[in-house]
């Protein structure tokens, strides 16, 4: 009677506690690997490492001089456009795209992976071909003027000014098939009676869209923009590839930035500092986000 | 209010035809119910009508004009749809008031009519809620109110109630009719659900298979069923059809009934048409209520024929008990009075009508008992 009990109490406390036994080595290495290193990289940028870690704290003077450098000021400079354009653009063709392929078209299997295919493409592969195609003696330029325009001009990418729009055609190109499958999901899921009952009303087809379906889209156009804003805050190999953040430092981004001065440039403290930039700047987007999406599902 | 015309309409999708000469004429500010089961194209013919769909082939006329391919928007209709189709993103007025403002109403008659129809509907409350905050019950009014505010010839409604709960879709089928009786605009109405349609219809369409079985009044189509089809589709519990070879008993023409427990009993029939005759096979359709229970003196009214079976269930309704007994190797139902009814297992005396009886061609399903 006592061996039995004493086994099965054994076995049922080794039932509760298993669930966390295997779990337990997952969470250990994502609390180390993502917190802890979170946490790491904050305490670095207030110190005063060069090449290796050091540890003589030195409270927020790094960021102060973050703030101060110019090309850091070109880096965010460059987020912002590149972002907000980013982000509209993909938005804008992504609906359109959407509208278009809701239309009830027949080859509409074909169309949608036409255009969700750049999506699988990494963007490395992505930032490869445009940098061929937006090339001046390679791509575009080279074949308008051998269709024989000649003084045809298209060389963004080795200007200074103009090279963070290329990284914007390649983004925009790469997620719009995204945006657009989002849009679809959100049309998709608007039911046909209203439509129908829309154009009993009188309306037009485009008034339709204008005053009722769009507006209805409006959760779905607030989860693209949250996925967007993080995917163009983190954009770092397209631009890698595609201009290596030049001419010179033109076209940098903060992760470039971040990157080119921890890793290459022996200024770890900063870069660290840089990366803790990112890092709020995700964190303002996404905090509230999570706020009002936990509050809605209370409400529901 | 304007009359409607639907003439020998066909409709199509790629090679399946859905719709196979449709003939209906209803004058204006009449109520018409189009009946059938699932899928017999009943809401294929109602997008006909507000021209949603475009038809294969035929007419359809609004009062004198024929609107057969003119758009939606130009026909002055309004719809109210099974799953309400209220405009998500607006408030229960701006729903009530987007087909007015398409139309460019002036904004004071807008707000004038918006206030009557949410008066007439009792919404008053609700104009400043979203869709999303109303109940299955309000979004009915509101869906009835958005048709009701833009005033057109034709109503047309593609089974509105199904979506509500039992005690809501007879409250709310009794304010439909009221509204009728108000408005009295010409209403096109798709259910199936008989009962639905014979309370509120003026006429009946009962559609099977993309084909109208019969257009006629409720009494019509009630008491003098055109098939089969239409005899068993109306009225609950339907009609019994019990399988009998026609002979002559005693020189008169008669219907041998043979119960469960093999008692034989002769239904006397009058002979209308040549289609009945001695030794034929057909049909016998009676509905429940002209089997009941049998009462002193009945015998002495010269058109009652006692059925004396054994029940098999009974289930009590209420205002009456519906019994189960076995005729000619058929299960039918009768209705009784509960003081009379006998329960499962124990012989009762039914009484028969014998001027109820219809008559059908047990392979065609057509009446054979009318010329
Ligand atoms: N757009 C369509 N394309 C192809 N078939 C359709 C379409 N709409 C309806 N049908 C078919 O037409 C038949 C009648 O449909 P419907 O009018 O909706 O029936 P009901 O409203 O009587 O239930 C169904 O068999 C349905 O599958
Ligand atoms: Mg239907």
């Amino acid at each position: 009677m006592h061996p039995t009990s004493r086994s099965s109490k054994w076995f049922a406390a080794l039932e509760t506690a298993l669930p966390k036994i295997v779990v337990a080595p997952s969470f250990m290495v994502m609390v180390v690997f993502i917190y802890g290193f979170i946490l790491w990289t904050l305490y670095l940028s207030m110190t005063r490492s060069s090449f290796l870690p050091s540890y003589d704290f030195v409270g927020l003077a790094q960021y102060a001089k973050l703030w101060r450098i110019e090309r850091w000021g070109v880096a965010v400079r460059n987020l912002l456009i590149y972002g907000g354009l980013f982000i509209f653009f993909c938005t804008l063709f992504g609906l359109l795209l959407a509208i278009f392929l809701d239309q009830k078209i027949r080859i509409e299997g074909a169309l949608r992976t036409v255009y969700l295919y750049p999506l699988a493409l990494s963007f490395v592969v992505t930032g490869t071909a445009w940098k061929w195609l937006l090339n001046p003696g390679l791509g575009i330029e080279r074949l308008v003027r051998e269709w024989g325009w000649s003084t045809f001009t298209f060389d963004w990418l080795v200007t200074s000014e103009m090279s963070i729009y290329c990284v914007v055609i390649a983004a925009v190109w790469q997620s719009t098939g995204f945006v657009m499958a989002m849009f679809l999901a959100g049309l998709r899921g608007i039911d046909d009676a209203i439509i129908k009952a829309a154009q009993v009303d009188g309306a037009s087809l485009p008034r339709i869209y204008h005053k009722i379906i769009i507006p209805s889209l409006r959760p779905v156009f607030f989860s693209t923009f949250i996925i967007l804003m993080h995917i163009a805050i983190k954009s770092f190999d397209l631009v890698v590839v595609l201009t290596r953040g030049g001419p010179g430092y033109a076209s940098d981004l903060p992760a470039t930035f971040m990157y080119s001065y921890a890793f290459t440039r022996g200024r770890l403290a900063l870069g660290a500092a840089s990366a803790m930039m990112m890092f709020f700047m995700v964190m303002a987007v996404i905090v509230p986000y999570l706020y009002s999406e936990l509050r809605r599902k209370q409400h529901a | 209010m304007a009359s409607l015309v639907i003439d020998s309409v066909c409709k199509s999708f790629g090679s399946v035809e859905v719709l196979r000469g449709i003939d209906i004429a209803i004058e204006a500010g009449e109520f018409l119910v189009l009946v059938g089961p699932s899928g017999c194209g009943k809401s294929t013919l109602l997008n006909l009508i507000a021209g949603l769909e475009t038809i294969t082939s035929g007419e359809i006329r609004i009062g004198d004009r024929n609107v057969s391919h003119v758009p939606p928007k130009d026909r002055d209709i309004a719809m109210v749809f099974q799953s309400y189709a209220l405009y998500p993103n607006m408030n229960v007025r701006r729903n009530l008031s987007f087909g007015l403002e398409t139309r460019k109403v002036a904004r004071p008659d807008i707000d004038e009519r918006i206030k009557e129809v949410a008066e007439i509907l009792q919404i008053q409350d609700l104009l400043d809620r979203k869709p999303s905050q109303l109940s299955g019950g309000q979004r009915q009014r509101v869906a009835m109110g958005r048709a009701i505010a833009r005033d057109p010839r034709i109503f047309l409604f593609d089974e509105p109630l199904s979506n509500l709960d039992a005690k809501l879709r007879v409250e709310m089928r009794t304010e439909i009719k009221k509204l009728h009786q108000r408005l009295g605009t010409t209403i096109v109405y798709v259910t199936h659900d008989q009962i639905e349609a014979m309370t509120l219809a003026d006429r009946i369409a009962i559609m099977k298979d993309g084909m109208v079985q019969q257009f006629d009044t409720p009494n019509g189509v009630y008491a003098n069923p055109a098939n089969r089809f239409v005899a068993g589709f109306i009225g609950s519990p339907a009609m019994n059809f019990i399988p009998v070879t026609l002979s002559t008993e005693n020189g008169q023409l008669a219907a041998p009934l043979v119960t469960g427990d093999g008692r034989r009993f002769v239904l006397p029939v009058p002979q209308k048409t040549t289609g009945l005759s001695p030794g034929r096979d057909v049909i016998m359709g009676i509905r429940p209520e002209n089997i009941t229970d049998f009462q002193e003196g009945m015998e002495t009214w010269g058109h009652i024929v006692p059925l004396e079976c054994r029940v098999k269930v009974l289930e009590p309704t209420g205002p009456d008990h519906l019994l189960y007994v076995d005729v000619n190797e058929t299960e039918i139902v009768c209705r009784a009075c509960p003081d009379s009814a006998r329960k499962a297992g124990e012989m009762m005396k039914l009484a028969v009508d014998t001027t109820k009886p219809l008559f059908f061609d047990p392979q065609t399903g057509q009446r054979i008992d009318i010329t």
